[in-house]
């Protein structure tokens, strides 16, 4: 029977009760330390995995950006040198600013529109069910997937999306969406948003609905105007959300390639160039692999400062 | 299916009670409010168009794959197949010197193990990270929760080494066993809840009867925990089936590449010219089998996807 005390999640380490038989006790301790063995071997594959894909690379991505270090031949220590290079490459330096560009224009938008699309579907009838569920469809679809089509509906000519612009007269004939910076990151941004909004709307809907009707109602009696209600009772109960929200799109559009690689190519004349595109392109196509892994650990501290104001965000709320 | 999605959503939002209070919340607030000065048809044009918009890419694509070769090229585009043709999915068979159906079995080889594999590793590690704690095991939990945090494209580069080291790169194995490594944070996170959440009266009771372990993992406490495992399965099948960055920088041999790095060299055509047909048709191969799953089975997904991104 002692077993069973043992089991329990929180008593796994501290086996025995105060006043149970001491050999009780002792063959609670072995039961115990057998089932420690037990749950190690059982988590030994998941440890082997991460350690082995997971924290090697990611021990090795700091000793490799030390290092000149090409795909085949000798490499050789250079110490911070790959770093100096980073920060005065221009290349580097358009492309993270190209990607911050495009994660300042995409955030807003995507919030927006999911909040709205929040705001219109929040009804208990069957209808407003069936279209939350037509609007998240396209979160299941690859981003791959997604750029080839949204490739085609804008392609010059020959594509729906290119014909109906060019009928209400936004796009020239003989025009090429694709071939201006902000023509093709428009079209990114259209397809982005079309396939990631039903989630940000999902997330803000749920938060939505998680904050108590009573509070917002006794605003109101209390003399509050609906604006008022929504923007100092509803806005600030739903930070947490509202961080959660921010932090998916900010941290996806800094990691942004798929769309950029097949949409743009990078065009025109490498303007549409991200900093995952451009650690692509320098480890996996110069095969400067040392160089490429310095480029990675700038975004990592940039994804690191993101997640570090997300735990700020999310903190506060818990004080405000 | 499209209520017990809502319903899901509605119960991890507010607890069990939320279709009653859901229905006082909908008719108050200043949400409510605003929606009772929007006359119904309005609601109705509005939430139309947007569906509209959400279905036309999707039915550009249905469309474009079953045109024939003539009015694929067609300026302006037609608005629908005059003329429905299954060629451009025949044609898949060799374009630019390649087997598309081949390149389909490796993205459904990849995705099936990886998703077989995420779903057993996280089961394991799940159970003992809640139910059979050792020395250590907060730790490995907190590392599966760090690479939450580092996304594997920052790390790709090693990762390629490491690959090349043990001779998995340029190979359908080392392609599922990275898949399985960065799913497997999200699948232990999950797995690890679920367990907790079960009493743990009903383990020691099957204990005390003489199941040993494993015994009571797999038929007392898996049934429980489906839920979880569904979701899991879910998760790492949509990652896997529509990953693109590290397939394209792991494999390099064009009879490895999964559909999606496949549809890439669809696009580069061998005279500049690009068989948009064709590639409509490869691009319908990858996003029905994700659609199709999806209205299955999106109460699962729906509720992973919520219960991973709040809790």
């Amino acid at each position: 029977m002692t077993s069973v005390v043992d089991l329990t999640p929180g008593s796994a380490g501290a086996p025995g009760t105060p006043g149970a038989p001491l050999a009780a006790a002792r063959r609670g301790m072995r039961v115990s330390r057998r089932r420690a063995l037990v749950g190690l071997a059982m988590a030994t594959p998941a440890i082997v995995l991460i350690a082995a894909f997971f924290l090697v690379p990611l021990v090795m991505t700091f000793w490799i950006s030390l290092h000149n270090w090409p795909l085949l031949g000798r490499h050789r220590f250079v110490g911070l040198d790959n770093y100096a290079r980073a920060v005065a490459d221009p290349g580097f330096r358009t492309a993270m600013k190209f990607t911050l560009v495009y994660t300042v224009v995409i955030t807003p938008v995507l919030f927006l529109i999911g909040l709205g699309m929040a705001l219109l579907v929040r009804r208990r009838v069957r209808a407003a069910r069936v279209f939350q569920s037509i609007y998240f469809m396209p979160v299941c679809i690859g981003l791959a997937a997604g750029s080839f089509l949204w490739l085609y509906l804008g392609q010059a000519r020959i594509g729906p999306l290119f014909d109906l612009l060019r009928r209400v007269g936004i796009v020239p004939a003989d025009g090429n969406i694709f071939a201006g910076t902000w023509g093709a990151l428009l079209m990114v941004i259209g397809m982005v948003t079309w396939k990631v909004v039903g989630l940000q709307m999902l997330l803000l809907l749920s938060g939505l609905n998680s904050i108590p009707d009573d509070v917002v109602e006794a605003a109101r009696i209390d003399g509050a105007s609906r604006w008022q209600g929504f923007r100092h009772i509803t806005v600030p109960l739903l930070r947490p959300t509202l961080a959660l929200v921010l932090v998916f799109s900010v941290a996806g559009s800094l990691l942004a390639f798929d769309q950029f690689f097949i949409m743009t190519n990078g065009g025109p004349a490498n303007s549409t160039i991200t900093a995952v595109y451009a650690i692509y392109r320098t480890s996996f196509i110069s095969f400067k692999l040392g160089y490429g892994a310095a480029l990675s650990v700038f975004l990592m501290v940039v994804l690191a400062v993101v997640s570090a104001v997300q735990m700020l965000l999310l903190r506060n709320t818990d004080h405000g | 299916m499209a209520d017990t999605a809502t319903a899901t959503t509605a119960r991890t939002a507010s607890g069990p009670s939320g279709q009653a209070r859901g229905e006082q919340r909908a008719r108050r607030g200043f949400v409510g409010e605003v929606r009772r000065s929007m006359p119904a048809a309005a609601w109705w044009v509005v939430c139309l168009c947007l569906a509209v918009v959400f279905l036309y890419p999707l039915y550009v694509m249905l469309s474009m794959a079953l045109k024939g070769p003539a009015e694929q090229g067609q300026i302006p585009p037609t608005a629908f197949p005059h003329a429905p043709t299954l060629g451009n999915f025949t044609h898949l068979a060799s374009v630019q010197g390649l087997n598309v159906f081949g390149n389909l079995l490796n993205s459904v080889m990849v995705t099936l193990a990886a998703t077989v594999l995420t779903v057993v590793v996280a089961t394991l590690a799940g159970y003992a990270l809640a139910r059979a704690r050792f020395p250590g095991s907060n730790v490995v939990f907190f590392v599966a929760l760090a690479t939450f945090m580092i996304p594997f494209q920052a790390i790709i580069t090693p990762l390629f080494m490491v690959l090349k080291t043990l001779g998995l790169n340029n190979s359908l194995v080392g392609l599922t066993v990275v898949y399985v490594t960065f799913n497997l944070p999200f699948g232990l996170f999950i797995m690890r809840n679920s367990f907790a959440a079960v009493p743990g009266t009903l383990e020691e009771a099957a204990l005390v009867d003489g199941c040993g372990i494993f015994t009571a993992l797999r038929h007392i406490m898996l049934p429980i925990v489906m839920p979880g495992v569904i979701t899991t399965a879910l998760l790492t099948f949509f990652a896997s089936w529509n990953e693109f960055f590290a397939a394209l920088i792991l494999l390099t041999d064009q009879d490895k590449f999964t559909l999606p790095v496949t549809l890439t060299l669809v696009t580069s055509g061998q005279f500049g010219s690009v068989n948009w047909g064709a590639l409509e048709a490869g691009v319908a191969l990858t996003i029905i089998p994700c659609i199709v799953i999806y209205v299955l089975l999106q109460r699962y997904y729906v509720s992973g996807m919520l219960n991973g991104a709040l809790k």
